[in-house]
């Protein structure tokens, strides 16, 4: 679906991080959203009364349709946080914990 | 349906679409009148669209005991108005009655809600219900959440909540259904008392009914002066903040927090005495919101999606003002702040009793003349 410019592949450096605990890439730089689109990952979460399929949208920290679990906390904005090595992103199903 | 009676193209005109209005023009179509129901626009002052949505019984009347009485009648007969509004409309206003909680942050505080309650079933003419002052333990069995500041509470086993938006758009669906014409954009200028019946200037044209019920809100107050009532009402305003929806955790309503059907946590409950004024302050949101956190502190881990104000319409005395025009028979009032608790009432036992043409003694306590002091001599 969602390919890199050739320019781009290999002008940052790779960081590793997780998606639902399985080992992922990303460039230096990217955000949680662009990472998980890179990696094949349309939908992020469900919505938490029809439960319908959402996935990152405007890019740019408007729509809140790419909320996630990163690193134990839920909802937040993938657009709006850069993957850092070793990041554990989650996938959402529903409402978030309030715990978490 | 019945012959629109003398005076009018309609029975009866229901001034005001909010919560009282719908429920009561509601009310009066299921017996058989021919209702408008006459509304103002999207920008009204409308507090059915800002309130905290619960159908709370606890604490409530002293002073009055007919107002306790009428509001556990309410909240005993809202499981089958949901029932009915369901089954005539297909959609669920989310009533729970999970029993309430009133946590208390001090000894003092407890002490006072404790005595408060007491004092309010020592009253003449009260129907008791049951209720439960607990300590710190007991209540931390069914609130887990609550922080290290908070003392205890009261618990009524009455009280509980709904999706108040989801009332009012159900109840504007059920009259709809029921034949009721819906007017918007209808802000009535003018009440004139005529021939046995009513005559109504509005922005939207004349409208002739028998009876009117004045359910306007706020608007009352203006309105009621035209047909020989008094709705002496004013404006409270109150903060309400929305949180993200969250995976239930909080299975019981409080005074303070709740948690949606639909997962939002709000919180709420600040009064200011500020007249028509609905513009947010961040000191009292600030405010609502530490409090919140003291009673459970992991609200504080969650985003805020929404914050607002709302204006109570509130009586001299906080209690409701149902009564029948002594020189224009066939108006009414009927005004409230409690539009979401009432609903059933103003919908099941007040509109067939206007619809019969009367409220009969058991609302004479309900009268505004109770605010109408002799001078002292």
């Amino acid at each position: 679906m969602f390919r890199r410019l050739p320019e781009i592949e290999t002008a940052a450096e790779k960081v590793s991080f997780t998606i639902d605990g399985r080992p992922a890439s990303a460039r230096a730089g990217d955000s949680v959203a662009a990472a998980l689109l890179a990696n094949g990952v349309t939908a992020c979460r469900n919505t938490p009364v029809s439960g319908a399929a959402r996935g990152p949208y405007c890019m740019m920290g408007v729509c809140f349709d790419c909320l996630v679990t990163i690193d134990g906390t839920g909802n937040r904005q993938g657009c709006q946080v850069r993957v850092a090595p070793g990041m554990a992103a989650e996938t959402q199903n529903g409402k978030r914990e309030v715990e978490r | 349906m019945t012959q629109p009676s003398r005076g009018g193209e309609y029975d009866v005109a229901v001034i005001g679409g909010g919560l009282v209005g719908s429920a009561l023009a509601w009310g009066l179509a299921r017996s058989g009148q021919k209702v408008a129901m006459l509304d103002e626009g999207d920008i009204a002052v409308r507090p059915s669209r800002g309130n905290f949505a619960l159908v709370w019984v606890q604490g409530k009347g002293l002073g009055m005991a007919e107002y306790a009485g009428w509001t556990k009648q309410s909240s005993d007969d809202w499981s089958g108005f949901a029932d009915l509004l369901r089954e005539q409309t297909g959609l669920d206003v989310a009533y729970r009655r999970p029993g309430g909680f009133m946590p208390m942050l001090s000894e003092e505080e407890l002490q006072a809600r404790a005595n408060t309650m007491m004092r309010l079933h020592n009253q003449p003419d009260m129907i008791p219900y049951p209720y439960e002052v607990m300590d710190r333990e007991t209540l931390r069995k069914e609130l887990p959440f609550i922080g290290p500041d908070v003392v205890g509470g009261t618990y009524c086993p009455l009280d509980g909540h709904c999706n108040s938006l989801r009332l009012l758009r159900t109840l504007h669906k059920g009259i709809g259904m029921l034949g009721v014409d819906y007017r918007p954009n209808h802000r009535v200028e003018s009440i004139e008392h005529r021939d046995g019946g009513f005559r109504m200037t509005t922005a939207g044209g004349e409208i002739r009914a028998g009876k009117v019920v004045l359910a306007a809100g706020h608007d009352s107050a203006r309105l009621a002066p035209m047909v020989g009532l008094s709705a002496p009402v004013r404006p409270q305003r109150g903060h309400v903040i929305v949180t993200e929806k969250t995976a239930p955790f909080l299975h019981h309503p409080t005074v303070y927090v709740r948690q949606t059907d639909e997962g939002g946590v709000m919180i709420g409950d600040s009064f200011e005495e500020t007249g028509f004024d609905t513009t947010l302050q961040p000191g009292i949101s600030s405010a609502i919101a530490q409090r919140a956190i003291r009673f459970f502190p992991l609200l504080g881990k969650l985003n805020v999606v929404r914050s607002w104000a709302a204006l109570r319409v509130l009586t001299p005395d906080g209690f409701p003002i149902y009564e029948e025009s002594k020189t224009a028979p066939g108006a009414f009032v009927a005004t409230c702040h409690s539009g979401v608790t009432l609903a059933a009432n103003h919908a099941l036992t007040l509109a067939p009793l206007i619809a019969a043409g009367g409220l009969g003694d058991r609302f004479a306590p309900f009268s505004a003349r109770r605010f109408h002091v002799p001078q002292a001599a």
